[in-house]
């Protein structure tokens, strides 16, 4: 019987709030995944982007990294991690997902030498289950519009797309309007590594954008149930988003496009 | 109340089958727009499942439902559910459960309580409940609060709203009284038909200034159906309903492809009591 290969979502992004569709494309991806009966994913990764990025309205990542593991306190299999958003500088993508597979494959070497180390334990196993460990893969989660992006010019170097693709993976969540085949098709680049692009389509519409919500919130208006009462909570009492907050950024080139014109 | 605001109490009826994150939201969008036109001050949200006897497809226990409303309504501050529709044997129209909440808040207010209240609308006309009543109830000489009976509006998503249309599933009367007496809170998805429908209906038009529509720029499309599909098929409804709803259905079973095929083939409630009445069969 051939065993499923584990699988490790990790998501990057401003989580400025992290909103109930944030959390909402980790359980499609994982639910598309398991349905394709080739893959176990074992574990989610929200990485909140460094204050670095420079996005306009872009609040302080400690408070994105509270907010978020504020969200994902009820999960019992995704999870922050503030790594990309303490390094000094702006981390491109690629880097943060070759940073996240490395630590994943030092916890896989780390647990099959204890296995090694301890035989007698692992032939208790039950025959039919023992498999041959396989190495787990991580794969990049993003929303269609992310995807869209890699045509954004200056904002991705060619070759970390290639190398995203081609080393890792993408599982790209879509709105029941849209189909990003048709873009993926137009990219020599995308079609040539499409098997290891996964689109699942969102039927159940939640179109939760994190701007919208950071405009109803200086409105003063409800984001009750688009975003957990914990997070509301928490912006209320650090009063994270204001229009002065927004204001953050205003006028300066986002990081990626300013290293390219250098 | 004291700024001049008119106190408004809304109530959502609907199968809550079960209740989702959109649903709550409905109230929340309702309650900040009547809050920013400045002539409304919100008191509270009703949630009003339906009752078993409504015999729609798919439609699970009242106690199920009423259950789930109450564990995602808890951590609201303004919001709960009334279990009173949904424990009535017969299916009842929306325009009772309107006049029984409309009745309830008004005995709640009259201070002097001895006695049975007739309910006086804002129009100051009686209603045709009681139609042997007399005199009004003299509030100036019974005690010094005078305050008048907050207004029960129906909340509901576009949807409701066009069902008006649809051949005996309401009366026209119910829909006359609805929008004139109480009046009607619609949330609907920004490009949708809404407006066109209310000025295709004379009764609509008329009463087009309590029909207070609120534009939800924020898709948010969970619906009930798409839910039990999602539960169906082994799918996550995580974050689209509240965590203890989503625990709650987890733990009881509830929705499968049995569930779903209840009162199939049967003639849902209003469409069996009103074949044949020609107050209903009109188009709106």
């Amino acid at each position: 019987m051939r065993s499923r290969i584990p699988v490790i979502l990790l998501a990057c992004g401003s989580f400025n709030p992290t909103t109930n569709m944030h959390m909402r494309l980790f359980e499609l991806a994982r639910d598309h995944l398991h349905q394709t009966g080739r893959y176990q994913v074992i574990e989610g990764i929200m990485s909140p982007v460094s204050d670095k990025y420079g996005k306009k309205g872009l609040v302080s990542a400690r408070h994105r990294v509270a907010m978020a593991k504020l969200a994902l306190e009820t999960s019992d299999w995704i999870r922050v991690d503030p790594w990309e958003s303490e390094q000094d500088t702006w981390t491109e993508t690629v880097k943060v997902l070759r940073h996240h597979y490395n630590e994943a494959l030092r916890a896989f070497q780390s647990k099959e030498f204890m296995r090694n180390r301890h035989p007698t334990e692992s032939s208790t196993g039950d025959s039919l289950s023992y498999q041959q460990p396989v190495l787990p893969e991580l794969k990049l989660l993003c929303g269609a519009d992310f995807l869209q992006t890699f045509k954004t010019p200056n904002l991705w170097k060619e070759e970390d797309i290639k190398e995203i693709v081609e080393k890792f993976g993408l599982v790209c969540v879509s709105r029941a309007g849209s189909d990003p085949s048709q873009f993926i098709q137009e990219s020599d680049l995308l079609s040539e590594f499409q098997h290891n692009i996964f689109l699942v389509r969102e039927w159940i519409q939640n179109e939760v954008s994190a701007t919208q919500i950071r405009s109803a919130l200086c409105r003063g208006l409800s984001v009750k149930y688009l975003i957990p009462d914990s997070v509301i909570a928490y912006i209320a009492q650090h009063n994270v988003y204001a229009v002065e907050s927004e204001r953050r950024n205003e006028g300066h080139l986002l990081q990626p496009l300013r290293l390219q014109n250098t | 109340d004291p700024d001049g605001k008119t106190e408004v109490v809304l109530l959502a009826c609907g199968s809550f089958n079960p209740i989702t994150n959109m649903h709550l939201r409905l109230f929340e969008l309702a309650k900040d727009y009547l809050h920013e036109t400045g002539k409304y001050k919100v008191i509270k949200g009703i949630i009003s499942p339906v009752g078993d006897a409504y015999k729609k497809k798919g439609l699970i226990s009242a106690n199920h439902r009423v259950t789930m409303a109450k564990l995602a309504t808890k951590n609201s501050d303004w919001v709960e559910v009334d279990d009173w529709e949904s424990c009535q044997s017969e299916w009842l129209e929306t325009l009772k459960v309107l006049r029984y909440h409309h009745q309830k808040l008004s005995s709640a207010d009259v201070t002097n309580s001895l006695q049975e209240a007739v309910p006086i609308t804002k129009l100051g006309r009686k209603r045709k409940q009681e139609p042997n009543r007399h005199e009004p109830i003299k509030k100036k000489n019974q005690s010094p609060v005078v305050k008048s009976v907050p207004q029960v509006k129906l909340l509901c998503g576009s949807d409701m709203l066009e069902s008006f249309g649809i051949p005996n599933l309401w009366k026209l009367e119910d829909i006359t009284e609805i929008v004139e007496k109480h009046g009607l809170v619609c949330i609907s998805r920004a490009g949708n038909n809404v407006q066109k429908f209310i000025y295709e209906s004379d009764i609509l038009w008329r009463h087009k200034n309590n029909i207070h529509l609120v534009e939800e720029w924020i898709t948010n499309d969970i619906s009930s159906t798409k839910i039990r599909r999602a539960l169906r098929r082994g799918q996550s409804i995580r974050y689209l309903v509240p965590e203890a709803v989503g625990a709650y259905i987890a733990r009881h079973g509830l929705y499968s492809a049995e569930s779903e095929d209840r009162n199939a083939g049967l003639l849902l409630a209003p469409l069996q009591k009103h074949a044949g009445d020609p107050r209903s069969s009109r188009a709106l």
